[in-house]
């Protein structure tokens, strides 16, 4: 099938550039570049006037629940989420049931997400055991099996040295490690910012200093191991000072930060709303505000959804036994797009958080919309409003902090490899 | 943020799950009409009919002897039909949820919902879901939810204080002992608050003390002695056990030293100041028996008052 996509805004941050034209689609592949490839007969022509037609978006963190915890999701629910969201490259992070920790479970995702066949999945792997912090994972065979990072998702090494030799051996294989900085002594029962809001709703808090002292200790892992680590979910205004600092030290380091925190802050717990219950936890609004900016300035390199689909059960009891996080694959470019406004960010340096930047930081090759290129692509309308609800989202999880609101940016199609995914 | 829960759109009190925000007219009319039921006790006839054909179901997650007791005492002056459910031996050990319970209860046409519950929010999420549902019918009274609050303790408070001192406005309260875990503290603060007491002291170590508490409109005091000085009403609160064993105190002996309240420390506050206490106490760890059983010491009437309060809120509330 040949695809014209006709008459779009061309908006490709690894070509720098933003211009109108059409998009010539063929055999997986991008074929012209705004160009007509010579001999190109289209078997079907999108109309994309009025739309943005960007590379399909890489999601440095979206839980698909499977293997274990299909009552939450499953792989089928939040691929078609994922495709509906533009996203057609995502990472998964190892906290599925059990762990992504050996190499049976990550060659049978990885299966399962090819024959579903719209967006391609890229496990990251346990570093320890069952993410339980005592023992290494086979990075050697998980990585031949498909890992392309590992990571503790959401659980802690306690034991530094440890965390040290945890590294060390990921580096050996040429992996950076993704770690959520937080100590979890100082984390430990906590479940909303320590500030506050906390102590008026009577909540116990988790201190920016879980953040902070977690960094510190990891740069100076990474300094004397000299093994790169990707910072996950930065939460704090501290916390993004530290990472420039660190930058500016020349550590290997990249970081990222979700579209929850870039938009929401503590006060949006409201009386006890559990869908605001998310890891780390939502902070004020200056470490909203200097999220912001640390995206805006590079601090921060990737925007991600962090998309943890929740079942009803798991949000329907009090704040403290909810279950942590939201369905945000559909939300990412939206989100995305709120920011850049906000900030006055033009439409490509946007795009490059949700595309180049994340690329790179997972060893993809760089997503563009340059003939010859793999062809997933987007097409979407940058103004179209919408309001999230339940139903219209696709993922299982029907739990946001957004509910209800009105949000810009709306898929009109996305493409894998050449092939429709998703259409609206 | 969403609305709170407890005020109907007419801004009148059809649950009671906080004291924070609520309006000074609406702790007024709770005070004012609990005065003529604290008579009702000494009457031969301890009863009056204004909940009768009302069911009251008393939903204790956590243990409590006291609070239980006084709502039911309450309930039934009020001449309401009273149900106690054990919950921790029912239910939610067989793994039925929160709001699965409350949505029987109510098929059994319950009215009200007395909730004390071990995590903050669980009365303001049964409020939500009954208002969500369209049962405005049925209330909920918060009987204290974890850390969060114990709005019934708080208005008793303010009735106590107001009976001994008259007028807030010109007063100091100091509020001694673990801030960080208590829903007492939190909704003493904010009534005092709203009540437009000038001076609000909390005293205790920085282990106990909650993270910018100064936000809630007090004063933060490490010394007990300085914090005292002057004081009008001293609120003590109870340290629990559990406290005590070396993670956030070193030791009960300790801390009585500096934060219970002995005679001698009392004598800093002004001469005529009242003491108070949640109950229940623990003597020798947090007040010292002498001033527990004192001339100053307001504990008992505080329980007494408690069953008027519990019957003024529930009879509002219901008739909302």
């Amino acid at each position: 099938m040949r695809i014209e996509i006709r008459n779009g805004r061309l908006v490709d941050p690894a070509q720098g550039v933003d211009r109108i034209g059409s998009l010539f689609v063929g055999d997986g592949v991008i074929e012209g570049f705004v160009e007509r490839p010579r001999s190109f007969e289209a078997d079907r022509v999108i109309d994309a006037t009025g739309c943005v037609v960007s590379p399909g978006f890489v999601d440095l963190a979206a839980r698909l629940r499977e293997p274990g915890l299909e009552h939450k999701a499953t792989l089928e629910s939040e691929l078609a989420a994922a495709a509906a969201g533009g996203v057609t490259s995502l990472a998964c992070p190892p906290d599925t049931d059990p762990p992504l920790d050996e190499p049976g479970l990550v060659q049978m995702l990885k299966h399962r997400a090819r024959q579903i066949g719209i967006a391609h999945v890229y496990p990251v792997g346990a570093l320890t055991v069952g993410l339980k912090g005592t023992t290494l994972t086979e990075m050697g065979e998980l990585t031949e099996a498909g890992c392309v990072a590992f990571s503790q998702a959401d659980e802690p090494v306690n034991d530094t040295l440890m965390l040290q030799r945890a590294l060390q051996y990921a580096g050996t294989f040429g992996h950076r490690v993704w770690l959520r900085p937080q100590d979890p002594f100082l984390a430990q029962g906590g479940i909303a910012h320590d500030g506050e809001v906390a102590t008026r709703l009577g909540l116990p808090g988790i201190p920016v200093a879980a953040e902070t002292l977690a960094l510190a200790k990891l740069f100076g892992l990474v300094r004397s191991t000299g093994v790169g680590v990707h910072l996950c979910r930065l939460s704090s205004a501290a916390g993004v000072e530290m990472v420039r600092a660190a930058k500016g030290e020349g550590l290997p380091i990249t970081c990222d930060v979700d579209v929850h925190h870039l938009h929401l802050c503590d006060i949006d717990i409201g009386w006890f709303d559990a869908r605001a219950n998310l890891m780390p936890p939502l902070r004020s609004t200056r470490d909203r505000e200097a999220l912001q900016r640390g995206v805006q300035d590079g601090t921060i390199d990737a925007i991600c959804s962090d998309h943890a689909p929740v079942d009803e059960d798991g949000k329907q009891v009090p704040f403290g036994e909810a279950a942590p996080g939201a369905s945000a694959l559909e939300l990412l470019l939206p989100l995305t797009l709120q920011w850049a406004a906000a900030l006055q960010i033009s439409l490509g340096d946007a795009l490059a958080r949700i595309t180049t930047k994340p690329a790179s930081i997972l060893g993809l090759e760089v997503p563009s919309l340059a003939t010859g290129m793999p062809a997933d692509v987007c097409v979407f309308d940058p103004t179209q409003p919408w309001t999230v609800r339940a139903e219209a989202l696709r993922s299982q999880g029907k739990n946001t902090p957004f509910l209800g609101l009105e949000v810009v940016g709306r898929m009109r199609a996305t493409l894998l490899g050449g092939h429709v995914v998703h259409e609206s | 943020m969403t609305r709170n829960p407890q005020l109907n759109r007419n801004g009148e009190l059809t649950h009671l799950l906080t004291l924070e925000g609520l309006p000074y007219e609406i702790v007024t009319q709770i005070l004012d009409t609990a005065e003529p039921f604290v008579s009702i006790a000494e009457r031969e006839v301890k009863k009056v009919p204004l909940l009768r054909g009302k069911a009251m179901f008393n939903l204790f997650f956590e243990n409590s002897t006291r609070t239980r007791t006084t709502f039911e005492i309450a309930a039934k002056r009020l001449s309401a039909d009273v149900i106690n459910l054990n919950i921790g031996v029912s239910s939610t050990s067989k793994g039925e949820t929160l709001l699965d319970t409350v949505d029987n209860l109510c098929a059994m046409n319950a009215d009200l919902f007395v909730v004390r519950h071990s995590q903050s929010g669980a009365p303001h999420l049964i409020a939500s879901h009954l208002n969500a549902t369209g049962r405005t019918h049925v209330h909920v009274v918060n009987a204290g939810d974890g850390r969060h609050a114990h709005p019934t303790q708080g208005l008793l408070d303010l009735y106590t204080i107001r009976h001994y001192k008259k007028e807030f406005r010109d007063l100091t309260v100091a509020i001694v002992g673990d801030i960080l875990h208590s829903r007492v503290a939190r909704s003493l603060i904010h009534g005092l608050t709203t009540m437009q007491v000038p001076r609000v002291r909390v005293i205790g170590p920085r282990t106990l003390l909650p993270t910018a508490v100064e936000a809630l409109g007090v004063e933060v005091v490490n010394d007990m002695r300085e914090g005292l000085r002057g004081c009008d009403v001293v609120v003590m609160l109870r340290l629990q056990n559990e406290r005590m064993k070396g993670a956030l105190l070193p030791s009960a002996g300790e801390y009585f030293k500096h934060y219970g309240l002995t005679a001698e420390k009392l004598a800093l506050a002004k001469p005529d100041a009242i003491v108070m206490h949640p109950g229940p106490m623990n003597r020798g760890v947090e007040i010292d028996s002498t001033v527990a059983d004192g001339a100053r010491s307001v504990i008992l009437p505080q329980v007494t008052f408690g069953i008027a309060v519990r019957m003024a809120v529930l009879s509002i509330v219901a008739g909302n």
